[in-house]
């Protein structure tokens, strides 16, 4: 309904009544935002769909064989992931597991003032700064430098614990040891800004609460601010895991790219993001919708991770507001 | 006695010397004086408080009450830049001496603050915490209670201590934080301003659990309202701000007066003091 309006008003505010020209502005921003928001789920949709629908021919083939088997001969058209598929999985969580507490620990340390704040700063900007960092030349890096380095270390774990099949072989340059270190540096500066971040929005008032009782600093990062930045933390820590399972690059120049599947984590290995990168120029036929299915299979993994994030978010997070 | 401890009492003034053996001090500030950074915030505070008395701060904003009711439990060493010259006694020792934990002093010294600010945990585990922190052994269930009754808010959630702290009203809140500060039995009870962020009923709530608690503790209340001042408090510390210099536009607080709340509010010293308790300025 329009409502009337006084002239003595209107010559003093001119907008007492709005133009249809901004109503429909306002209609026309409310539509355009909808579609926007919608494209994003269009895309998500359509390329969950084409993905799958290029796979069906491997999937139908092969079956769930497909994640157990470390055959890949284009000869005989005989493929599997399992390589992987363990390969994607052991080396993010491996990294995430040494990622983890680096980041967090230094997250703590840039947000407590153990140190003068410009101290902190500069270790602040570093880390942003790691994360700045190509992942081809973090790769170039781990191939001439990390790796001839932490060789003699990999060799003497090697000699001490070589009868565990994990140390089983002897390290010889690429391999999945490397791979996981490279990713550790990738994956850092992820879970140190964001648990930073987290940690600095807890408010202020629940740390005074926690040293007004006469808690002390370590009682109060760990029972009070770290429970309560929890739920930023672990959102960081999964954007992290994303980051490693789809990581392609530094991962492919340093892993050794090798299918054939060994329990020792110094012998070369495969991703499933490092071996899409590696055979697609070449594959045709069956070994195009086999690599399709394995890139359907990294969709569904990370949307695992993604889905038990959210799971684990909920759980986790305190309410203190 | 150790080194620390013989440097602490070279410290000490004569005054404060013979205050030492006085028995009825709780707190004793010493020329205080606190820099934030280059600025300084109030300076050359004097002040014995009373045990087992209720001590209010009153004074217009930014005159530095909270600066210095922080200053003592050592709440302002989180605050970086913020230091401290002079000595605050309690019961005998300089809380600031090198030998001094701050951890230990805030165990002894409790505080509540202007926003109730429960932990993000149930109302149970809000009491238990501050109690397992201080190394409690005894009956929590019985400790849990004990407190929220002394903080009068027992009634309202005996039936749900599992809830969240933050399922309480802002005035339930605050004496859920009133009882977390009493389960941990300090000998001095710091309170800035508790009744800030409350509405009336809840306001003269806490005024009766204060008057309860005056039996067993020490209590310093910062409080911006005089009338509340009058009602709960034995002592009135009146506080003002003065310019300082003539370039700069900061403000510095200082103590102008300090005396039995009775006679401060019926027959004022200083011409400041008349002056905001009759509510010309502040």
């Amino acid at each position: 309904m329009l409502l009337r309006v006084d002239k003595a008003t209107t010559s003093k505010f001119s907008l007492r009544k709005r133009p249809t020209s901004e109503k429909l502005v306002d209609i026309g921003f409310k539509n355009i935002v909808v579609a926007m928001a919608s494209m994003v789920a269009v895309v998500l949709f359509s390329i969950f769909a084409v993905v799958y629908y290029e796979s069906t021919e491997s999937i139908s083939r092969y079956g769930l064989r497909f994640l157990f088997s470390s055959a890949w001969d284009p000869v005989t058209d005989e493929y599997g992931a399992f390589t992987a598929i363990y390969g994607t999985l052991f080396t993010s969580i491996a990294s995430l597991l040494i990622a983890i507490p680096l980041g967090v620990g230094t997250a703590i340390f840039i947000t407590e003032n153990i140190i003068p704040e410009y101290i902190r700063n500069i270790i602040g900007i570093m880390v942003e700064l790691l994360a700045a960092i190509p992942s081809v030349v973090l790769g170039l890096w781990a191939v001439f430098i990390m790796e001839p380095f932490i060789r003699p270390f990999l060799n003497i774990i090697y000699e001490l614990f070589g009868f565990i099949p994990f140390f089983g072989t002897e390290p010889i340059g690429a391999g999945m040891m490397p791979a996981i270190l490279i990713l550790v540096v990738m994956i850092l500066p992820i879970i140190t800004s964001i648990s930073k971040d987290s940690l600095n929005q807890v408010p202020s008032n629940l740390r005074q609460a926690a040293y007004g009782i006469g808690a002390t600093r370590w009682t109060t990062i760990f029972k009070v601010i770290i429970p309560a930045a929890i739920s930023g933390i672990t959102g960081g820590v999964l954007l992290a895991l994303g980051r490693a399972m789809g990581e392609t690059m530094a991962v492919t120049m340093i892993i050794g790219n090798s299918n054939n599947f060994s329990w020792s984590i110094f012998a070369p290995s495969y991703t499933i993001s490092s071996m899409l990168a590696n055979q697609f120029g070449e594959a045709d036929g069956s070994q195009v919708s086999s690599l399709m299915y394995a890139a359907f299979i990294l969709m569904i993994l990370t949307l695992m991770v993604n889905v038990f994030a959210q799971w684990i978010v909920k759980k986790l997070s305190l309410k203190y507001q | 006695m150790n080194i620390g401890n013989n440097k602490m009492i070279n410290k000490i003034s004569p005054k404060n010397k013979k205050l030492q053996n006085d028995s009825s001090i709780s707190v004793s500030l010493d020329n205080v004086s606190i820099k934030y950074g280059n600025t300084v915030a109030v300076k050359n505070i004097f002040c014995d408080i009373k045990k087992n008395q209720v001590t209010s701060f009153i004074g217009p904003s930014g005159c530095g009450k909270s600066t210095v009711i922080r200053a003592i439990n050592r709440m302002n060493d989180l605050i970086e830049g913020c230091k401290l010259s002079g000595s605050v006694i309690f019961e005998g020792t300089d809380i600031y001496a090198d030998d001094i934990d701050p951890v230990e002093v805030r165990r002894r010294i409790g505080m509540v603050f202007q926003q109730p600010n429960p932990f993000p945990k149930s109302i149970y585990e809000n009491i238990a915490f501050g109690a397992r922190v201080n190394g409690f052994r005894g009956d929590m269930d019985q400790l849990v209670e004990e407190s929220l009754t002394k903080a009068a808010v027992w009634d309202e959630c005996k039936d749900k201590l599992n809830e969240s702290g933050y399922s309480l009203s802002g005035g339930q809140q605050q004496r859920l934080c009133i009882a977390r500060t009493i389960a941990i039995e300090p000998d001095v009870i710091l309170m800035d301003e508790p009744c800030s962020a409350l509405d009336p009923l809840s306001t003269l709530k806490i005024e009766e659990t204060i008057h309860e608690l005056k039996k067993n503790f020490t209590i310093i209340i910062v409080t911006h309202n005089m009338q509340q001042a009058n009602r709960v408090s034995d002592f009135t510390a009146f506080f003002n701000t003065e310019k300082k210099g003539k370039d700069l536009g900061g403000k510095v607080g200082f103590l102008v007066e300090f005396s039995k709340t009775k006679s401060m509010f019926n027959s004022p010293k200083q011409k400041s003091t008349q002056d905001y308790i009759s509510g010309k300025f502040g």
